[in-house]
């Protein structure tokens, strides 16, 4: 892989992203705009700590799955069935070159989420930064990782431009509610309950409220590790069968 | 040299048979159509040389290459536009020439690229502002910038009115000024007939005839000859032209005779085309 292939499509796609005014808006701005509502919202304390705190760690996970699995799958269903990957595969850009790009972007795209998060919390709320650093970079791209798997699995079963964002969202929100990502989840009933606790977001919620909640290291959170990875594979092994990089015809 | 040679070639989609044992070979700086209705094959033919179809059967070599393999010098080679393709709406023309100009190891400068395709003026307009004819000078465009020795143009003119379509030819004729190798799809006649040096007419999935537009409009057909008789029209279709006509003035004369309307047409491309491609092929 040529590293000025890459870095040349990674510019590309950072151009491409920002460009467009509604992506970076539903996904860069929306949650931040979804942290200063519930902060406003949400008294005393969570987890033990200051409810903007326990918010901004939610945030933090329904920021990747929106960025690396909604973002990601739905840009890469409308690049499908416009036809730019297939106009794309004609050229000397390498499929994989294309691949990590797009990856590294939106992993960028995440990181100053991220960041600015932290930012706006300690502006407006007053939340600390966070002390173990290395193991909430680690998680980021742990998280990024196993949800642009899923993301890239999903654009592949999704079969028409028109419905993707409509599909995506019915996937993405109903889950961020479900894994605590808005807020606690142990007054819901206990089924829904249930249902959080197989979906990978309750995991990646998990290991970001002990890192910067708790201060602990993410190894401390092995099973967390553990299913995040396992959704993260499964994701992978449905996008290498099925992805498309052409429309469907007629 | 030829720049693309196929023999044989085959190629179904479940029961549909696309493609049924095409052979032709287009030389280095050809123009070559590809002509014919829409089914009969042209796109999924023009797509295996592309490298983005697997054939059933035959022999393809196309710059040299199989496209069944299509490395990266392959694809430094060939310029591809598309019959359909959006590409991204919120970035410049200058900008998606640049990003598509940074895939090549040598590409041309972008500049000179977006003058030529005769989007000079909209350089720094977003792409979603461009009309339809402005678009597909630019599907061209990214096409060029990597200085391709071929280029494959599918449709490029399709959906276009009558002054789009003037100024696409302008730029299609400029290629064969460059030097480049152009295989070009269409389903219309008059396209084909103005650009292309040789023409290949497909129907359902096999090649019913091959050579330049005017070879093929002195071939088979017969000459007609028109006139009007006590109100009638009348046609006399002819291999012998002067003959007949010579005859048909002699009588005419000697009555003391106007032969009303007389007319002699040679066939068109047109009506050689519909004879190949019968007249229920649309």
């Amino acid at each position: 892989m040529s590293l000025r292939l890459f870095v040349h499509q990674l510019r590309s796609e950072q151009l491409l992203f920002w460009r467009s005014k509604e992506a970076a808006l539903f996904i860069f701005i929306f949650p931040l705009l979804l942290f200063v509502l519930l902060g406003s919202v949400y008294n005393g304390t969570i987890y033990g700590v200051p409810a903007p705190q326990a918010l901004l760690s939610g945030l933090i996970g329904y920021g990747c799955a929106n960025t690396a699995f909604a973002g990601l799958a739905i840009t890469l269903v409308i690049r499908r069935e416009q036809a730019i990957l297939k106009r794309l595969r004609a050229t000397p850009l390498p499929a994989s070159t294309y691949v990590a790009a797009m990856l590294v972007s939106t992993l960028v795209v995440f990181a100053l989420q991220t960041a600015a998060l932290f930012g706006l919390g300690r502006v407006l709320y007053g939340t600390p930064f966070p002390s173990a650093v290395g193991s909430l970079v680690l998680a980021v791209i742990v998280g990024s990782a196993a949800f642009a798997a899923l993301g890239v699995a999903t654009a592949s079963l999704i079969r028409s431009g028109e419905g993707s964002s409509a599909v995506v969202n019915f996937i993405l929100l109903p889950m961020a509610f479900l894994t605590g990502s808005f807020g606690p989840t142990r007054h819901y009933p206990s089924f829904l309950r249930a249902i959080g606790d197989v979906l990978p977001l309750k995991y990646f919620v998990d290991l970001i409220n002990a890192i910067y909640l708790r201060g602990h290291g993410i190894w401390t959170k092995p099973f967390a590790l553990c299913v995040l990875a396992a959704w993260g594979l499964g994701g992978l092994v449905v996008a290498v069968l099925k992805f498309r990089w052409e429309p469907r015809e007629g | 040299m030829s720049a693309i040679v196929v023999r044989g070639l085959r190629k179904s989609y479940g029961k549909l048979e696309a493609v049924r044992g095409v052979d032709f070979e287009i030389e280095e700086g050809e123009v070559f159509g590809l002509l014919g209705p829409n089914g009969a094959g042209k796109t999924t033919t023009v797509e295996i040389l592309e490298g983005y179809r697997k054939r059933d059967a035959g022999d393809v070599s196309v710059l040299g290459h199989d496209p069944e393999r299509p490395g990266r010098e392959f694809r430094e080679r060939i310029g591809v536009v598309l019959q359909q393709s959006q590409l991204w709406q919120n970035i410049t023309v200058h900008e998606m020439h640049r990003m598509f100009a940074g895939y090549y190891e040598h590409p041309r400068d972008v500049g000179e690229v977006i003058e030529l395709v005769g989007l000079a003026e909209k350089r720094d307009a977003r792409v979603k502002t461009l009309s339809g004819g402005q678009k597909r000078r630019l599907d061209l465009g990214i096409a060029l910038v990597g200085d391709p020795d071929l280029v494959f143009l599918d449709e490029p003119t399709t959906g276009f009115d009558p002054a789009a379509r003037r100024a696409a030819w302008d730029m299609i004729r400029s290629l064969r000024a460059l030097g480049k190798t152009v295989l070009l799809t269409t389903h219309y006649l008059d396209e084909a007939e103005q650009l292309a040096d040789r023409v290949a007419v497909m129907r359902e999935g096999t090649i019913v005839r091959v050579g330049t537009p005017r070879e093929l409009t002195t071939t088979d057909l017969d000459v007609e000859i028109r006139f009007r008789r006590d109100g009638e029209d009348v046609v006399v279709s002819t291999t012998e032209p002067t003959r007949v006509l010579h005859e048909l003035t002699a009588e005419a004369l000697a009555r003391g005779e106007e032969l009303e309307r007389l007319e002699v047409r040679r066939p068109t491309l047109e009506d050689v085309y519909l004879t190949l491609t019968g007249d229920d092929a649309e």
